[in-house]
This record gives C-alpha cells, structure tokens and sequence, in this order.
C-alpha cells in the first residue's frame, strides 16, 4: 500500500519536476528570450506578487466551471433519459442536437453575451453548451448498454417503466455517465475561459488577455499554470466521487486489476 | 425392449388423467424475422399438470429456450395456443419464477437486495419478504453472504442466489433455462440436490431446459426430447422414480435404464455416434 501510493504519486511528481528543471535550465542559459518563454521561477515570483487576486479570478473560472458543468449534467442526463425511453422523442430531436452541436461554439459565444448581458450568465450558459454533448452521448450509450438477461428479468418481474429505469438502466449507465462527466467537466472549463476572452472583467480567461496586451507572459503563463492545476485537481475529484458513488464497480475495477 | 417400450407415454397422457393442466401448448409455432424467417419451433403440443417437473431435452438450436420464453410469456408464438390456466400467455403471467444460464445478478445490490427484487418490482414490498428472502439464502447455504456484493461470490454461490430470488415469491410456475450450465460437476451435483429438495418441498411446477441427460433424469418426474430444429416433441416420458431422491441414485439400474434410453435417442437422431 505505501509503495503503491508512492509509485502513484510519486512518478509523475517526479516527472513534473523534471520538465521543469530542464525548462528552468533553458531559460537560464538564454537559450529562449523571456518575452517568448519565461522561466518557471519568473512565474511562480508572478503568482507570489499576488496570490489574492490571482485566487479571486480562479475562484470565478472555477464557479462559472462548476455551474456551467452542474447545468450540462441536469440538462443533459434528463435529455439523454427522453431519448432513450421515447424513442419518437429520439427521432424528432436527437438529429437536430446532432446538427446544433456541429455549430462552433465559439461562434456563438457573443450572441450569447447578447443575450445574457456580460455578468457570469453567459460564461455559465457557453460552458455547459460545450459540455452537454458528451453528456448526452455518454448516458444514452449506458442506458442502451443494459444486458438482455437483465431486462428479460425485468420484464418477468413486472416491474414499471420507472423501476426498470431506476433500479437497473441507471445503474447500468452511472459507469458511462462518469465517463461522460470526466470529458464534460474538462470541456466545460474550456468553456468558462472562452467566455471570458469574449468579455470579461475577471477571470482566469480575463487575466490572461490583459496580460497579453501588455506583454506580460509572466502573468499569461501564470495564469495557464493555475488552469492546469484546475484541470487535474477536478478530474481527480470527479474520479474520488465516482469511487465513492460505485463501491461495486470500483471493486470490479480493482479485481481486474486497473 | 419391452422394458424400453414401457418408458415412452403418449403425449396424450395429460389428457387422459383427469388432473387439469396447468400449461396446455397445441400445435405452438415460432417463427423467427417474419414470414420467410427462421422457424424455431414447429407445431408443439403438451400439456403440463400442476405440480410436475418437465425437463426438455434437445439438440443445441431445436428450440428450447425459445418455448421456454413463450412460456414465460417473453415471446409470442406465431401460431397455435398456448394457454396458462386455460388463458392464453400475454406478456409474463404473476409470480413467475425464472433463472437464466447467466445469473443475471445485478451487481449493484447486494445479495439479499437482489433476492428481493421480485417483491420490489411486483410491489409486494420489501419489508414483507425479507424474512422469507434471508430463510431461501439460509438454506443454500449463504447465510453470511446476504449484504455482499454479487462480485464477492463464485459461480456456484452467484447461481444458488439466483435460484432464490426466483423463488421469492413461491411461484406457482418456475422457469431455468440452463441455469447449471456453467458450473463445475460438483457444484452442479449439490446444486441439484439443492433443487430436489426445494421442490419436494414446494410441489411447484418447473420448466427446465438442459443438455444433461442424467440431470434431467434425476430431477424430473417427466422429459420431453425434442427434436432438432425446428422443434417438434419427438418423445414424452415419464420418469417414474423414487420421489425421494439421493446422488446414488444415478447409479442404479433404474436409474441407467432412463439415460440409456434418451441416448439412445440421440443416436437415432444422428446427434451422437461411437
Ligand atoms: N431472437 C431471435 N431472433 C432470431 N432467431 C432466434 C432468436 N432466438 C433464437 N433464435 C433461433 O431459434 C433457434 C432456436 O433457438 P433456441 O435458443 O431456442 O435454441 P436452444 O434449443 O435453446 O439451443 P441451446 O441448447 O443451444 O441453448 C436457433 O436457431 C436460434 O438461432
Ligand atoms: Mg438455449
């Protein structure tokens, strides 16, 4: 168990700090110009000058991530349950979704500040557009993945519509839903930060551009390091959450030996 | 030979001992993908009493399973009657028992949650059962495996729950389709004896498909050979053994007399050759 921590962890610690002592190396000897690639030392010299107002514009990105993501999840599991059990509902709507969905959604980032006006709304409403479709695509493939036993045995044992859904293709679906939250949420901070480029005035995606109009990388690099950590620190949450809410897959999981 | 002879009955038994059948099947047909389709089952008839324990025998593909769900009201015949209680089967009837190959345990509940499930889905409420559901674990020995996950159980341990979940609600009429099919010999045997038991116990009336020839000997009161596809019953008898019924069984005379005969069947029918 202790190694086995320490080999989980450890490794790509280690692989981290490698890059970054190679990266701190080239910027030392001059081989890049600091303008173009600043050293990592510069960067964390950055974030140290203000750690409250770099906070207080993760802490933005990071709502606006979250509530954007909570939205694609509400919306997009409830969509994905119509589709499934009205297959009508599947043919009138799921090409249509098919067809929204091919729209850049960059491109509908100001139309949405239009419509929204330029608080956290229309940050929120692009990020949980851009997340929603994996969403959907991944809890309609888990409800779609039922065994034939099992809903033979459902059908035998009578059961309603509701409990067939609840009981069983739910269940059957949490594992693909998980699967389909984990790209949603990534997605979804991608989202917040477009928003913010189109306009802001805070934010992780705010701080970067005006960063970048005064040619401060420093601050641009800062700004994408605390991104990064964001991205890993949500995923490794989702993964906790998702160990806890499925004891029983997590168990299959380790038998199998991932 | 004349030993031999005595063992086929007429598949018109049933009807001539005044007991009324349960399940009454005359001339059912199945065909598979619309008119032109693959015919699984030709022109079946049999009629089962209250209480019996009907094997059905057969080559890989004639058809069992497919009346099987017929019964379980899982399919719908193409043509012909088949009736449950003199009412044509529409959709799986009440309180039916089934237990497939697969145990189609569902591994997100525990063992006692899934024994329950029948109570849960019929609505006949879960408290109410739970006392029979930990009683049904207890007698094939589970006893301590009741708030596991399926995924904690062997083969053989996953199929006996699966056994007691079909038996939840003391069906009238229980259903297996192979359902010791991918167990080890001697977990197969216990199993067996486990069956017996509960049967005598309960008298239920059980449908139970397998390829075993000394299985089907040892738990029937009566198998139906089919023949290959498309099903027909080929030959219907009765297997008139002691009710009371131990492994040792299997290796009496009378016993052998009945796998020999069934062999000998399939030898006519091409299926086995030395
Ligand atoms: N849903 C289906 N659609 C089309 N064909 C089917 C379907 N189910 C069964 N069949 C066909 O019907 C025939 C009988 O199948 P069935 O499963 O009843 O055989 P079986 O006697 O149970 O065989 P086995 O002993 O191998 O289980 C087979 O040829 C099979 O391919
Ligand atoms: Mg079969």
């Amino acid at each position: 168990m202790q190694t086995n921590k320490l080999t989980r962890f450890g490794i790509p610690l280690l692989g981290a700090l490698a890059f970054l002592l190679l990266w701190e190396l080239a910027t030392d000897i001059g081989a890049v110009r600091p303008i173009i690639l600043p050293s990592p030392s510069s960067i964390f010299r950055e974030l140290a000058s203000e750690p409250a107002w770099f906070a207080e514009q993760a802490v933005f990105t990071l709502g606006v991530t979250l509530l954007g993501f909570c939205v694609a999840v509400v919306v997009g599991v409830a969509f994905a349950i119509a589709i499934v059990e009205w297959p009508l509902l599947d043919r009138l709507l799921f090409p249509l979704f098919i067809g929204l969905n091919s729209v850049p959604k960059v491109a509908i980032a100001p139309l949405f500040i239009i419509w929204f006006g330029t608080g956290a709304e229309p940050k929120i409403a692009i990020a949980a557009l851009i997340a929603v479709f994996a969403i959907v695509i991944d809890t309609a493939l888990g409800l779609h993945s039922v065994p034939p036993d099992q809903l033979d045995l459902a059908k035998v044992l009578r059961g309603s519509r509701l409990k067939v859904l609840l009981r069983i293709k739910m269940y059957c679906a949490l594992p693909h839903i998980f699967a389909g939250f984990k790209v949603a949420l990534s997605l979804s901070l991608v989202g917040a930060i477009v928003g913010e480029f189109v306009s802001s005035q805070k934010g992780l995606g705010f701080a970067i551009l005006t960063a970048q109009g005064s040619f401060d990388t420093p601050r641009v690099f800062a700004a994408i390091f605390i991104l990064s950590i964001l991205g890993v620190v949500l995923i490794g949450a989702l993964d906790m959450i998702e160990r806890v809410a499925l004891p029983w897959h997590a168990s299959q999981r380790k038998a199998a030996g991932h | 030979m004349a030993a031999l002879d005595r063992l086929a009955v007429q598949p018109v038994a049933p009807r001539v001992v005044p007991e009324r059948a349960m399940i009454s099947a005359s001339g059912v047909q199945k065909r598979f993908g619309g008119p032109k389709g693959l015919l699984a089952l030709e022109d079946v008839s049999l009629d089962i009493a209250e209480g019996e324990f009907v094997s059905l025998l057969g080559p890989s593909g004639c058809g069992k399973s497919t009346f099987l769900r017929c019964l379980a009201g899982l399919e719908k015949p193409t043509a012909g009657k088949l009736l449950l209680d003199d009412k044509p089967i529409d959709g799986p009837p009440e309180k039916l028992g089934i237990a497939f190959q697969r145990d189609a345990l569902l591994d997100w509940f525990s063992v006692l949650e899934n024994v329950l499930l029948p109570a849960d889905f019929g609505g006949y409420g879960r408290k109410a059962y739970e006392p029979r559901a930990r009683e049904l674990l207890a007698m094939v020995g589970l006893k301590d495996f009741a708030d596991v996950y399926p995924s904690a159980l062997s083969g053989g341990m996953r199929q006996r729950a699966a056994i007691c979940r079909s038996l939840l609600l003391e069906p009238r009429l229980l259903l297996m389709d192979e359902p010791f099919g991918a167990l080890d010999a001697l977990t197969r045997d216990q199993l067996n004896v486990d069956l017996h038991h509960l049967w005598q116990r309960q008298r239920m009336t059980v449908g139970f498909v397998t390829h075993s020839i000394s299985e089907a000997v040892f738990l029937s009161t009566r198998i139906v050979v089919f023949s290959a596809r498309p099903g027909k019953v080929a030959e219907d008898i009765r297997v008139d053994l002691p009710d009371d019924r131990k492994l040792a069984l299997r290796d009496t005379p009378d016993f052998i007399r009945y796998t020999h005969h069934i062999r000998g069947l399939f030898e006519k029918m091409g299926l086995i050759h030395d």
